[in-house]
């Protein structure tokens, strides 16, 4: 690291080093945010002094943050400074910063964190992905985040490249206000957040080209990047393979080369490299448990979950889900009616988690097979993988109980 | 044929609202009685139904619904026979004022007489309300502190969380249920969605015996688990 540091912020980084390197030995944690926490407590600034000299790329937006990072960091290529999964605030920042001399970093941001991150980080990019309900015994209002957002980036000073999903509005109204602006026509399904505008709150249009408001709020048209077969980002083509499944990851890898030309790395030297990605945190990839082999996914809210359900194989082979509501859930498991279950129709669907009984519930009422596992040794020998759906905490608890194959 | 209505789900249908109007249907279905049920959108006409259902919503989408509601023959239908089952925001917009934008007061349907300050606090967790004989479990979300006027029955009496004031929750005409317990309340109380049913259909309902009854039987355990009474 070129940067000098202040004896008071010397004295920071090693407070945080020591206490993550206490917390890894001992086992209590996995040392990323303790001592993250004790490094900020005494030297405040310290994101900012962590990544001053540094080009940062920040990837934020309701899912795909985790993936969306991963593929920044693969194809961005070399050694690459980014914050482990799940900690994604201030704290788990100038851990990873701390931790690493690399000067190229991707840091991964809590929605609710983007405008604090930003206004201590100076990043050379900002990827917005999407905004939909998600905690909303937490977050509140998602209009509010994209609000927030906009003030945000709109404040003179940071001059961040912001490249932002052109089909979510509110992305777009969020992104309106800032100086250099990358648009992205990337597969957006979830509209149910953005039926009424962000801006004046009249009804939005949807066409299969787009979306409108008669107040002038529109999809962007000049869009430096589109996903048809092949990717094109300000006019340079490449096919995009990827080793992880889902269209939505092939959006999420069309804005990661979008912000990676930023930084000066071509399409073509990015995008082989994403397919080194194969999962992420456990997340895709097969694992094994009690003989049986399992595809673990992760959803935390309904965009997340109906857009993992199309990924669901349509043969009838068993579908595992684990509902909990813990408070890095949301505690309301209300949002298991904006999905659309109805989609796992002759499937039976083995429903797991604390909220097993409110996922029983809602598949009942949508007409889909299901067995309440209230004893883990219910479970059937199944010969070909399962998939295994579920929300954070339980994705935890699933990740903790098996083993890579 | 009983005619279930979701109205404007895009704009009052932040916490899965939209489950209560699959579940009225689902109940009525398995009785044997034919059900339709239909999600009308901001540009749709109001069709005619035996039961509209209002959900939650943010500010702005409560305030346009409100001007929609109070433009599209709404209130009409709801004094010419039809019924409502109001949570969250759409409890707030059926009576004369609520608040939107910090203390912004706005003109409601004046359906009840109720009206909605903005709280002190927002108000969120678990909630769990004496109706009558039985125990209304669910979750509410909201800011608003809401008043009853002179007269106006509350749904029922809350025993956690905070709903209405911290003392009923919602309200209860011949034709209106109002909670603030929010989202797929009436799949989490099997009992209450077919007392409404029962009263649309005007006759008596046997119970299903569906998963809904042991999801309510460990809500209600979970709830009332040291609570007098």
């Amino acid at each position: 690291m070129g940067t000098r540091l202040t004896a008071r912020e010397n004295l920071a980084v090693g407070a945080l080093r020591s206490v993550n390197w206490v917390s890894r030995v001992t086992g209590r944690g996995a040392g990323t945010v303790a001592g993250g926490r004790v490094g900020l407590r005494i030297s405040p600034n310290l994101l900012a002094v962590l990544t001053r000299d540094r080009t940062v790329i920040v990837v934020s937006g309701t899912n795909g943050k985790t993936t969306t990072t991963a593929l920044c960091v693969a194809g961005w290529g070399g050694d690459v400074t980014t914050n482990a999964t799940g900690a994604n605030m201030p704290a788990g920042h100038v851990a990873a910063l701390a931790g690493s001399h690399s000067t190229h970093v991707v840091l991964e941001v809590d929605e609710a964190w983007l405008p604090d991150v930003l206004d201590a980080v100076t990043p050379k990019v900002v990827i917005l992905l999407n905004l939909s309900r998600d905690q909303l015994d937490r977050a509140n209002e998602v209009r509010q985040m994209s609000e927030r957002w906009r003030s945000s980036l709109a404040s003179p000073g940071a001059d961040p490249v912001v490249i932002a999903n052109a089909n979510d509005p509110l992305v777009v109204y969020a992104a309106l206000d800032a100086d250099q602006v990358r648009w992205c026509d990337v597969p957006t399904n979830w509209t149910l957040d953005a039926q009424s505008c962000p801006r004046c709150t009249r009804p939005l249009e949807h066409s299969p080209s787009g979306w409108s408001c008669t107040c002038g709020l529109a999809t962007p048209e000049d869009v430096t990047t589109s996903l048809n077969g092949e990717l094109t980002v300000a006019g340079e083509h490449a096919a995009l393979s990827l080793s992880i499944p889902g269209e939505y990851n092939r959006g999420n890898a069309a804005m990661a080369a979008t912000a990676l030309r930023e930084v000066g790395v071509l399409l073509s030297e990015s995008i082989p490299r994403m397919q080194s990605v194969t999962g992420v945190a456990g997340r895709y990839t097969v694992r094994s448990w009690q003989g049986r082999q399992m595809r673990l996914l992760l959803a935390k809210n309904p965009a997340g979950f109906d857009a993992l359900l199309s990924t669901v194989a349509p043969e009838p082979i068993d579908v595992w889900v684990a509902i909990n509501a813990n408070i890095a859930d949301g505690r309301d498991p209300a949002w298991l009616y904006d999905v659309a279950f109805e989609a796992l129709k002759g499937h039976v669907v083995w429903c797991l988690g604390e909220r097993r009984l409110d996922l029983a519930t809602r598949l009942d009422y949508a007409g889909v097979e299901y067995r309440i596992v209230e004893d883990l040794a219910s479970l059937p020998a199944t010969t070909q993988p399962v998939e295994l759906l579920a929300n954070y905490t339980a994705f935890q608890e699933w990740m903790a109980r098996s083993a890579p194959c | 044929m009983l005619k279930i209505a979701v109205l404007y789900p895009e704009l009052l249908g932040t916490y899965g609202d939209g489950g209560n109007g699959l579940v009225l249907a689902e109940r009525a279905r398995r009785r044997g009685v034919e059900a339709s049920l239909e999600l009308v959108a901001m540009r749709d006409e109001l069709p005619a139904a035996d039961v509209y259902l209002l959900g939650g919503g943010e500010d702005g989408p409560q305030r346009l619904a409100s001007d929609l509601l109070a433009h599209n023959g709404f209130v009409d239908r709801v004094t010419d026979g039809s019924y409502v089952v109001a949570v969250c925001a759409g409890l707030q917009i059926l009576g004369r004022t609520f608040c939107v934008d910090g203390n912004d007061e706005y003109q409601g349907l004046g359906l009840v007489d109720v009206v909605t300050r903005r709280g002190e606090v927002r108000s969120v967790g678990e909630l769990c309300v004496r109706v009558g004989e039985q125990l209304l479990v669910g979750f509410e979300n909201h800011g608003g502190r809401t008043v009853l006027g002179e007269g106006v029955a509350p749904l029922g009496r809350v025993l956690r969380g905070r709903a209405n004031d911290g003392e009923v929750d919602g309200y209860r005409t011949d034709r209106i249920w109002a909670s603030y317990a929010h989202g797929p309340a009436l799949a989490m109380n099997p009992w209450f969605a077919d007392e409404i049913l029962g009263t649309v259909l005007g006759q008596e309902l046997d119970p299903l015996g569906t998963a809904a009854d042991l999801l309510y039987a460990r809500r209600r355990q979970i709830l009332t688990a040291g609570l007098a009474g």
